[in-house]
């Protein structure tokens, strides 16, 4: 078991509440997935050529203006660090290859959860209600988000099996369900030169679907295709700059709402993380159908 | 009215397992007729396991299991259902104004589970003598190993119709994307007719029994053949 949430804020004057309206979904959310909880937050994208990674350190103190003074000193660029416990968003225009190698060489605790110029990520385990407020995320601003709480059944308790799991830039997944063919998904993107960081089914869904884009493909287009390619159950809700986008399996195994007003689309695995929005009793609600793909664009 | 004893119950007040315990124990001895439920907000097992003739009206959209193993009562959502509304419900009646997600009356031995809107995937898995009425369409898998009970379709079905079907009996009144193994189409008798227009009547759906087609097992998996290579 595990739970998912989704929302996307249509009408811009309630983008300042995007948080505070995700807070009771995602907590709500928590008996489905009491072990570990994360979301991705897409506000408007930075001016090109600035991106932003999401930074985590985990139960390690970091000393973020020391490391802010040092990135400094090793590239000319100006840095934007905001940090906050064990997790920051530095926002550059320094090289990404050579800033993560240089990271991974000067900052061995600091892991980089995302990249991109629209995406923030904050992942970790403990009770969903715990980590929301460990990371304040009622305050969260921005366009749309999607939002997990886990109930491992595949692969560890630790921060990084936890999802959202994100590929290249702008781009995550979260998933309810399991993958029976993960390893074989593996063994494909591996020899492309596509790297793991986990033995989690749901990361090999979350690069194949990415390593499909950069092909050329539309998201929608490579899920289409994912029906061929990943085996087993799943409800994925995956995030990009520019949209949310739902599907189920054809067996509908795992459960999924969607509650859509003038104001927002709002997706959970049950109604009951609905239940206090503004305006649901108004609200089309619907369960996606199986094998349909269903996306909405900011 | 003479006889009538209501209460009324809000979700956002009180814990659902209070209200679930004072329904089983009791509501009866103190002469309880009529039961209102506010704010479900799609909670889980909403009255499961009532055991007595009370009216249940639920103001709203409940979660997974409402109605389960449901006597005697009947229950009304004034919403849409999670998975396995009136799962192995026994007697009675539970109406769903709204939609019904997943399993809807699955493995039910009795009473009637009436769905206004659409029924999702395996409506009526394993049905064991109850009746299901869907005021509109129901997902693939629907009636999957139904042993006993009649399962009344007024708009379309997705795949594999009545798999492996046991005596349940289907009857469709749209179309239906694919038939299950040994699921099959065949004639209406009076007796279907009939029974037809008293599941319509029950749900006070007006449609035409001719209009319904009469699905049911070919028995042909029946009995194991051990020369027929896995072909049926």
């Amino acid at each position: 078991m595990c739970g998912i949430v989704g929302l996307l804020i249509k009408n811009p004057a309630c983008r300042d509440r995007l948080g505070e309206l995700m807070v009771p979904m995602l907590v709500g959310m928590s008996s489905r997935g009491p072990d570990s909880a994360g979301l991705a937050v897409f506000s408007e994208p930075l001016p090109s050529p600035q991106y932003k990674l999401s930074l985590y350190s985990g139960s390690a103190a970091v000393d973020w203006s020391r490391l802010l003074d040092q990135l400094a000193a090793a590239f000319e660029h100006q840095h934007h660090l905001s940090a906050s416990a064990n997790h920051a968003v530095l926002t550059t225009v320094a090289d990404l290859h050579a800033l993560v190698k240089w990271l991974g060489a000067n900052a061995p605790s600091v892991h980089v959860l995302s990249v991109g110029r629209s995406i923030d990520l904050y992942k970790d385990t403990g009770p969903p209600a715990e980590i929301a407020e460990r990371y304040a995320f009622d305050r969260l601003r921005g366009t749309h988000l999607i939002g997990h709480t886990r109930m491992a059944t595949e692969s560890a308790v630790t921060p990084a099996h936890a999802h959202p799991f994100t590929a290249g830039h702008d781009f995550c997944l979260v998933h309810n369900g399991s993958l029976s063919n993960p390893h074989l998904v593996r063994r494909k993107l591996e020899p492309l030169g596509i790297r793991f960081v986990t033995d989690n089914d749901t990361e090999a869904a979350c690069r194949y679907f990415e390593w499909r884009m950069r092909e050329g493909d539309s998201l929608v287009t490579a899920v289409q295709r994912g029906f061929e390619e990943l085996d087993g159950f799943f409800t994925f809700l995956m995030g990009t700059d520019e949209e949310i986008l739902i599907v189920r399996d054809p067996f509908a195994c795992k459960p999924a709402m969607v509650a859509e007003t003038d104001d927002y689309v709002a997706i959970a695995s049950e109604f009951r993380s609905l239940a206090h929005l503004p305006g649901i009793r108004h609200a089309a609600v619907f369960e996606p159908k199986p094998a349909e793909v269903y996306s909405w664009r900011v | 009215m003479a006889g009538v004893k209501a209460v009324e119950f809000d979700l956002a007040q009180v814990p659902l397992r209070e209200v679930n315990r004072y329904l089983h124990r009791d509501a009866q001895a103190e002469g309880v007729t009529h039961v209102r439920i506010s704010n479900p907000d799609g909670a889980h097992s909403i009255v499961c396991g009532l055991a007595h003739p009370f009216d249940v009206e639920i103001d709203g959209h409940v979660g997974y299991y409402v109605g389960g193993m449901n006597q005697r009562a009947n229950i009304t959502v004034r919403g849409n259902a999670g998975p396995g509304a009136g799962e192995n419900m026994m007697s009675g009646t539970i109406r769903i104004e709204g939609f019904a997600s997943t399993g809807a009356g699955a493995s039910a031995h009795g009473g009637c589970l009436i769905v206004q809107g659409d029924a999702s995937l395996r409506c009526g898995i394993s049905l064991k003598g109850g009746d299901i009425v869907v005021g509109g369409s129901v997902g693939s898998f629907s009636a999957f190993m139904a042993q006993a009970g009649r399962i009344v379709i007024c708009e379309d079905a997705s795949d594999a119709l009545g798999d492996s079907l046991y005596e349940a009996v289907i009857y469709l009144r749209g179309k239906v994307r694919s038939l299950g193994a040994d699921a099959q189409f065949e004639p209406m008798r009076p007796a279907d007719f009939k029974a037809v227009a008293e599941l319509l009547g029950v749900a006070g759906f007006k449609h035409e029994p001719r209009d319904f087609r009469r699905i049911a097992s070919a028995k042909s998996l029946y009995h194991w053949n051990a020369d027929s290579n896995q072909e049926y």
